[in-house]
């Protein structure tokens, strides 16, 4: 065999070796957290609070808690963020303007979420008062997934064809009958998964929660949660990991959270899939 | 013949480039107008300041004016909305929207306010008729309009441009991405249109502009070098480098 086939073959070898090793990690880590965390995973646990009398742990407050942190932030960013993106790309005259805002929303996108923890604590939980608790944390979430939801939804406006824009102008529609009427349609695949992503993203948030949502454990109603420490799910893990050792605990919620991120993946390949036609 | 459009010494600039240069020119009603002249010339440019459609590029400064049946179009009061509708626009290339052909038809009217299903019904019928196309599309109106053709999505928005029922119709070499054969139907309804409608066309083809137009104008670096009755222009033309253009020396 001459030099060049077996050079040819080593790197062949290597290149296998790397997508390998990649594949093995993942779905080791996958069976693992499965093998650890499938045996604690009742409907005790899925269905209850935590009694420090009883001795029994129940996540049931901390899904509620994700459901409501996810409700409150989707509702606030989604007009917040694909208007201004509307904004942006369909009426700013001063392009210098938007492209400021879009490089400071690019930079946005690259801090780390602990950051945002700080000075969501600092501004919604002390300055402005509200305490620790679902509306603090979810404001504080707004800010970090706001560029995110800006930025996708630009992306997809600016891909739709500037003809359409001009057949509906060339015939006589005003500007925000074509908006509705031509560009957001063709734009709506890109701002859903956009938005689910976002979901994806505030359900496996926990730095930035944990000064601002809070540790809160007790199970409490939408409207009481807004105000009072309520823990998310991955606030959560990393209480029963870290603060009482319940590593089998911990494991359950890492698989919920696993399944959960599957099951919005799949709903934004899906939702893409169906949108696009 | 009346004119519907008159444009007195109309400039405009891209930045500091000069697009038009002191463009006067009167359109006849009922007529076909085309507009010819090598590329770069400012033809498409003006007729993209006839509906204002100009007014989108970034940059743009206009001077002059242009009068449409009596009034000036850039008077400050004038309503885009109320113009763009007298004033249809086709497009170099077809620009169907992403919608069944009845929704793109009905696009126009629904704007200007008309609701009723049986209203829509006939006018989507009347314009796909007056663009020739009803017979290939009467049984798919539902189907998306993306699936047609390019000389059939071309006359779709055509039907698109009429059912608003314009007055004038300009058309931006509306056949150049086209075959041989959807290119005549077009041209054969271009004749028929202009019994009722006024057509202002762009067109890069010399054998169009005489085989159609009823009227010529010829643009050179923005400025409008010469322009009359088609025959004329193209049998005895006055200017030498409208000559040289229209025998191929140049272009």
């Amino acid at each position: 065999m001459d030099r060049r086939k077996i050079w040819n073959a080593a790197v062949r070898f290597a290149l296998y070796a790397a997508a390998f090793l990649t594949g093995a990690l993942l779905a080791g880590l996958i069976g693992y957290i499965l093998w650890q965390g499938l045996p604690h995973l009742t409907w005790e646990l899925l269905s209850t609070q935590t009694s420090y009398i009883r001795d029994t742990i129940g996540i049931l407050p901390n899904i509620l808690n994700t459901l409501y942190i996810i409700l409150t932030a989707m509702a606030i960013v989604l007009p917040l963020g694909v208007g201004a993106a509307i904004y942006l790309t369909e009426y700013a005259q001063k392009k210098r303007l938007a492209s400021i805002i879009e490089f400071a929303a690019e930079t946005l996108t690259g801090i780390p979420s602990i950051i945002f923890g700080l000075v969501g604590m600092l501004i919604f939980v002390q300055l402005m008062g509200l305490g620790a608790g679902i509306l603090a944390g979810g404001l504080t979430l707004v800010v970090m997934i706001l560029p995110t939801v800006l930025r996708t939804t630009q992306e997809s406006l600016k891909i739709v064809p500037q003809s359409y824009r001009e057949g509906a102008l060339a015939l006589g529609a005003g500007k925000w009958r074509m908006i509705r009427t031509v560009v957001l349609p063709n734009a709506v695949d890109g701002i859903v998964i956009g938005c689910i992503l976002a979901v994806g993203r505030i359900t496996g948030e926990s730095a930035a929660l944990l000064f601002t949502a809070g540790f809160g454990l007790k199970l409490n109603g939408f409207v009481k949660a807004m105000r009072t420490s309520s823990a998310t799910l991955t606030v959560a893990l990393y209480v029963y990991a870290s603060e009482q050792g319940k590593i089998d605990v911990a494991f359950a919620i890492a698989l919920i959270l696993m399944a959960l991120t599957l099951a919005i993946n799949i709903a934004a390949s899906v939702a893409g899939k169906k949108l696009k036609r | 013949m009346e004119s519907i459009l008159e444009i007195k010494d109309l400039n405009l600039w891209y930045g500091e480039n000069q697009a038009l240069r002191d463009v006067t020119v009167e359109l006849p009603q009922h007529e076909i107008t085309a507009l010819i002249g090598p590329s770069g010339c400012g033809k498409s440019t003006f007729l993209k300041t006839l509906n204002r459609m100009q007014d989108l590029v970034p940059g743009v400064r206009l001077q002059g004016q242009v009068f449409y049946r009596g009034q000036n179009i850039y008077d400050p009061g004038v309503d885009v909305t109320w113009l763009r509708k007298r004033i249809g626009m086709v497009f170099q290339k077809a620009n169907p929207f992403p919608m069944s052909i009845y929704d793109n038809i009905a696009y126009g009217p629904r704007t200007h306010g008309i609701r009723s299903r049986a209203r829509l019904d006939e006018i989507v019928e009347r314009s796909l008729r007056d663009a020739a196309i009803w017979e290939e599309v009467k049984d798919r109106l539902k189907a998306s309009a993306l699936g047609l053709s390019g000389g059939q999505q071309q006359r779709l928005c055509i039907a698109r441009a009429l059912a608003v029922e314009p007055d004038v119709l300009l058309m931006d070499e509306s056949t150049s991405a086209l075959d041989p054969i959807s290119t005549g139907k077009i041209e054969d309804l271009a004749v028929q249109l202009k019994e009722r409608y006024t057509v202002v066309m762009v067109t890069h083809n010399m054998q169009q502009a005489a085989r159609i137009s009823d009227n010529c104008a010829f643009f050179l670096l923005g400025e409008l070098v010469e322009w009359g009755k088609t025959e004329v222009l193209f049998s005895k033309p006055s200017d030498k480098r409208t000559e040289d253009y229209i025998t191929g020396r140049f272009g």
